[in-house]
């Protein structure tokens, strides 16, 4: 049985309000439907499933506001065998039974979130755990104190789905009578609120605020960053880019922005420090890279939601998922995986006009490209001077992970690429 | 088309293209990157907007006219005339 519970979507946030729910019990869900709608205050998130099953049973309603990690439905899965769920076994083993356990209600003041109060974690891991569908209670810690990481979180899911079976025997061991390593106040109290009357225009406005508040303080406070920036020849970009555009329709033209996505992209493939998430006092390297596209909201704010597997898509592609992506984070319509899952993220300024960024970190993330504007410049080749379209791109990087020399290689590599666009 | 129609027709792209703009406040000679923060994907969407509503299509080298409502109108009165 798995529990599908109140996603972190977001570093930052520790409760959400369900506002409706996309599936009824006895529904079949297959893994990535939206089945819930959940407001993290700042907007409204299409909720997917990382479970294909049946839905059993739905444990919140609708207008509740829980903190982050409360299960809210169960979800029984495809391929469990009917007869490993303790009422139809029977005789249950304990380790089964800590597992499965219903969540005790919500209702619960002073407890932490249902189910995961007593095993050590930090935020990641706990997000990593419930999109790999993991019960950090079967996850033997190797952090600090026992403490569960990203890896060991995704060690468990690697074995569990090898063996393709129930989940592991829970460890008792793993730091039974600690509180939660890294989470705020506010989520290690855990307790439910009462629902809210719907926000107002101006509270998200300040909800939203408060959050980037958050987010970009920790980061100033815990990340090292080192800055980089390199001015790039854009003519052969510019020159391709404009070629192209003349030649296809006008709903099939390209942006800049999607030439530097991808070369982004290409260059992290070279540059894999840089692309990943810092959590349990360690860094751990994503293989996919998914790039936050940092997105300002016309009344003010930023989302940075995922383009999943930027290296992977055609130029095409990027520019439909991007297209995409800006107006369903303008309309907020976005999807629990985008919120959650960037591994870098790419901001670009130039529309507004600066010339060159200096970014801070999204954490716990360990980089950030800016990009400013593509200007007019007077630019030396050979011992001549002549004008050329010039980019600045710029890159802030965790020092903890990264030094300036791997920095210094990216942004190379990006300027490499740039050069040949045709082969992005 | 006549002027009232296209002008018509470019609010309703504009109100597409950018759901959280008040369409009915907008100054017609303003510049629109500047009066409701549009950026480039905007403006490109705003041309892709124009062409599935007018049949014009709008070149990249001309998006510097069509800016403005009144630049929008004009371009697509001209350009229609023209055809």
């Amino acid at each position: 049985m798995a529990e599908f519970r109140m996603p972190a979507l977001g570093a930052d946030m520790e409760f959400g309000t369900l506002i409706a729910w996309h599936m009824a019990v006895g529904d079949h869900v297959a893994k990535g439907d939206v089945v819930a709608e959940v407001d993290t205050d700042k907007s409204v998130i299409d909720v997917e499933t990382f479970t294909t099953g049946t839905v059993e049973e739905l444990l919140v309603e609708v207008g509740t506001r829980v903190p982050v990690g409360t299960p809210l439905a169960r979800i029984r899965e495809d391929d469990s065998a009917p007869g490993s769920a303790p009422a139809a076994g029977g005789v249950a083993p304990v380790e089964t039974a800590a597992a499965e356990a219903p969540p005790s209600p919500p209702a619960s003041v002073g407890a932490g979130p249902p189910g995961q109060a007593h095993h050590r974690a930090s935020p990641l891991a706990r997000r990593h755990a419930k999109a790999l569908g993991v019960d950090l209670a079967d996850v033997t810690g190797t952090g600090p104190d026992g403490a569960v990481t990203t890896a060991d979180v995704e060690r468990h899911a690697a074995a569990r789905d090898a063996a393709d079976a129930v989940p592991a025997p829970s460890e008792e061991s793993v730091a039974p009578s600690q509180t939660v390593v890294a989470p705020s106040p506010d989520l290690a109290r855990g307790t439910p609120e009462a629902a809210a009357a719907p926000l107002s225009g101006a509270d998200r406005q300040a909800a939203l605020r408060r959050a980037v508040a958050a987010s970009m303080a920790r980061s100033k406070r815990e990340i090292p960053h080192y800055y980089l920036s390199s001015d790039i020849d854009m003519s052969r970009a510019v020159g391709w880019l404009t070629e192209h555009n003349v030649s296809v329709p006008v709903t099939e033209r390209l942006l800049p922005a999607v030439l530097l996505l991808k070369a982004t992209a290409l260059a992290l493939r070279e540059s894999p420090d840089l692309n990943g998430l810092w959590e349990g006092e360690a860094f751990h390297r994503s293989d996919a890279i998914h790039l936050g596209m940092a997105v300002a909201l016309r009344g003010g704010g930023l989302v940075a939601p995922a383009i999943h597997d930027a290296d992977t898509r055609s130029l095409p592609e990027l520019m439909a998922a991007l297209r995409d992506l800006v107006a369903r984070a303008r309309s907020g319509r976005l999807r629990s995986s985008e919120m959650s899952d960037p591994t870098v993220t790419v901001t670009s300024l130039g529309d507004q006009g600066v010339d060159a960024v200096l970014p801070v970190i999204y954490p716990p993330q360990v980089a950030i490209v800016g990009f400013g504007r593509i200007r007019d410049r007077a630019w030396a080749v050979d011992g001549l001077l002549g004008v050329r379209p010039v980019l600045t791109a710029s890159l802030a990087a965790d020092h903890r992970v990264t030094d300036g020399h791997i920095g210094a290689l990216f942004l190379t590599a990006l300027d490499r690429l740039l050069q040949r666009p045709e082969d992005l | 088309m006549d002027d009232g129609r296209l002008r018509e027709t470019v609010l309703r792209v504009l109100g597409e293209v950018a759901p959280e703009v008040d369409v009915s406040d907008v100054d017609p000679g303003e510049d629109l990157r500047e009066q409701f923060d549009l950026d480039s994907m905007d403006i490109l969407n705003l041309a892709i907007g124009l062409f599935q509503a007018t049949g014009v299509e709008i070149p990249e080298k001309d998006y510097r006219q069509i800016v403005t409502v009144d630049g929008c109108v004009d371009y697509l009165a001209r350009t229609a005339g023209s055809s």
